[in-house]
């Protein structure tokens, strides 16, 4: 891929200083992230532990869940594509998940689903997303040499051409019908779908597996398609892997909490200050915790402290958003 | 000239056809046999004119608002919905819906109308300060300025409990267009004759502060002309029918790719074409699932961001 000029470079936000241990980094990570667990499961939960410790435990599973999912899809896609500013949400993959969503809840009417189990409805979502966006990112990516700045400005445009399809499809449906299905299209941090924490889990650590079978081949990926082929990687096959394992991990994120579109660039962008390095061995370890601080910390802090319920994504998107300018623009400054 | 006639005929016709479409039945026979007062007379006085000069003033001011700000900026990937104008607008209206709800639409229409001046000079300054090199950085950075305009919008909206108004109104939508509730939009059509004839001082402004000098113009009056009339027409659009997406950017590309880049000569065919465009989408949105309606902003947002793709992948680097 010829269009590295924004990212390849490893120095990051701040200054890199040689003597910073990524390894300290993700000691003292781990270390806040098990504060965070603490204070949310603990905080306020004066009475009644027998109710509301079960009740934060599967809210918690799920936010560690998407921060897993959003954290390890990012490095990923950005692995892929070779630069630091693309993410999945960014190229539109929830936008496109939510279409999906809409479409087989349009082909099958809601009587046939309501009936069928939840589980397998999901697995069905996956699958067609996975093979959907590994062919349409596959085409965007490796067809001919485009500009960053188009991919991005196409990703984005998509989206919105995802998001508008499926609000065309949603108000195609009977009007009835829509409205009991609209809890399943507009997910939050705070009412995640607790009949698929299960089969996420399992298809998370399913990907992971896979993913962690190529480790190897990571960080040899950054430098490029040329260098890549050149160092002896199965290109084509294993881009294709791991887009299917982004596109599976952005369902699971998706389907537990709703679309998130800077979350991803933040996080890792943070590791990527935060380490000094862009080997995967640390960026990985490192993204993953963050995105387990953001989420479970900042819902902890604006939960329990502020009494705020939906307003992290709002926050996020905010931050992001600035993030996302500054490194475009300082992109395009060097 | 003859061309500009049939596309005028053909926007007539569109117009009359969207008289006649809705739930309450109003076809010829039945205004001649009950009479003016009948119901069909005041249904079509009522609501199907108003809608229909609505929609056709709406899609025709937006589509100059993009062709002004692409002749600005020069770049063809720039329209109101793309610099944050949009977003500034509404967050506008929001913040004088919860400091002073009980303020005429018409004063809440200039605060918005001062927001998205102060979004888009904002987004200009950017751009001055950074100079970009890749014409396809200039709508990117536009579209986050937005995104982070419309997070601190969503923000406040949800900290006053108006997120579901804030939906519901940023929603593009024109079946709440009654007689009396859509008046505003002719400030619209006021700024785009403006626009219009002005439209030769843009293309130089388009040149550049040092050429525009030399010529004789005065840049900085010939720029603001230009945001003013920008902003207003962003404002009325977005008080009045919420936000339509891709709008303003779509129509004067198709324009372009068909006649050129003379702007004089395609005023008259973008003000035409957007009028047209949103009309057929609009009669679109209420034909095909009848009874019900689809809000335009999702007609066009599916129309607009297909023609957009098309548009981007069109050549290897779509934007010169």
């Amino acid at each position: 891929m010829a269009h590295t000029e924004l990212s390849a470079t490893p120095s990051s936000l701040a200054a890199p200083k040689p003597a910073r241990r990524p390894a300290r980094a993700i000691a003292i990570l781990s270390i806040v992230a098990l504060i965070a667990i603490g204070c949310f499961m603990l905080i306020g939960a004066s009475a009644n532990w027998a109710f509301i410790l079960p009740f934060r435990a599967g809210k918690l599973w799920a936010l560690i869940l998407v921060g897993y999912c959003v954290a390890v899809s990012t490095v990923l896609f950005q692995t892929v594509t070779a630069n630091r500013i693309l993410t999945p949400s960014i190229m539109g993959f929830d936008a496109l998940y939510i279409l999906i969503q809409t479409i087989i809840v349009f082909f099958f009417s809601s009587q046939a689903l309501s009936g069928a189990d939840p589980r397998l409805q999901f697995l069905l979502e996956v699958a067609t997303m996975a093979a959907f966006a590994g062919v349409l990112f596959q085409w965007l990516f490796m067809s001919g040499n485009r500009s960053l700045h188009l991919l991005v400005l196409v990703g984005i445009v998509c989206g919105v051409f995802f998001r508008s399809l499926a609000g065309l499809m949603q108000r195609m449906l009977d009007p009835n019908e829509f409205l009991v299905l609209q809890d399943t299209f507009f997910a939050s941090f705070n009412s995640t779908d607790r009949t698929l924490l299960g089969v996420s889990t399992v298809i998370v650590i399913a990907a992971s597996l896979v993913g962690l079978k190529m480790m190897p081949y990571f960080d040899v990926l950054t430098l490029g398609r040329p260098a890549a082929v050149s160092l002896g990687v199965p290109y084509k096959a294993t881009v294709a892997t791991i887009l299917v394992i982004v596109a599976v991990l952005v369902s699971v994120s998706t389907a537990l909490v709703g679309p998130i579109t800077f979350f991803g660039l933040l996080v890792v962008s943070l590791a990527h200050a935060i380490a000094g390095e862009s080997k995967h061995r640390y960026i990985l370890p490192i993204s993953i915790l963050l995105g387990v601080i953001c989420l479970v910390g900042g819902q902890t802090i604006l939960e329990r402290l502020f009494a705020f319920n939906t307003a992290l994504s709002i926050i996020i998107e905010f931050v992001g958003g600035i993030v996302f300018i500054f490194l475009v623009l300082r992109g395009s400054m060097r | 000239m003859r061309y500009l006639v049939l596309g005028a005929l053909c926007l007539l016709g569109l117009g009359v056809l969207s008289l006649f479409i809705g739930v309450s039945d109003v076809s010829i026979t039945s205004l001649l046999t009950l009479g003016a007062d009948g119901r069909p007379a005041q249904v079509l006085l009522a609501s199907r004119i108003p809608r229909t000069l609505a929609v056709m003033l709406a899609g025709a001011s937006m589509a100059i608002a993009g062709l002004v700000m692409q002749m600005i900026v020069r770049n063809r990937f720039v329209e109101p919905s793309t610099i944050g104008t949009v977003e500034s607008a509404s967050l506008g209206f929001l913040v004088v819906t919860i400091l002073a709800p009980d303020w005429p639409v018409t004063g809440k229409m200039l605060v918005a109308a001062v927001f998205a001046l102060a979004g888009t000079a904002l987004f200009l300054r950017i751009l001055r300060l950074v100079p970009l090199r890749d014409p396809l950085l200039v709508p990117l950075i536009g579209i986050m300025l937005g995104g982070v305009i419309g997070a601190v919008t969503t923000f406040f909206a949800y900290r006053f409990n108006l997120l579901a108004s804030l939906l519901a109104w940023t929603m593009g939508d024109f079946s709440g267009i009654l007689r009396g509730r859509y008046e505003m939009l002719w400030i619209g059509f006021v700024g785009m004759v403006l626009a219009w004839i002005a439209a030769d001082r843009f293309t130089v402004a388009g040149l550049g502060q040092n050429l525009t000098t030399s010529l004789g113009l005065n840049y900085n009056a010939v720029v603001s002309l230009g945001l003013i009339i920008v902003s207003v027409v962003t404002a009325c659009v977005v008080v009045t029918v919420g936000m339509v997406p891709f709008l303003g950017l779509i129509v004067p590309n198709v324009v372009s790719l068909i006649m050129g880049d003379n702007m004089r000569r395609s005023v008259p065919w973008v003000a035409i074409g957007g009028a047209c465009f949103v009309l057929a989408c609009d009669i679109f949105g209420r034909v095909v699932r009848a009874p019900y309606e689809i809000p335009i902003s999702i007609v066009v947002g599916v129309v607009g961001s297909g023609i957009f793709l098309y548009l981007l992948l069109r050549r290897p680097y779509g934007a010169h």
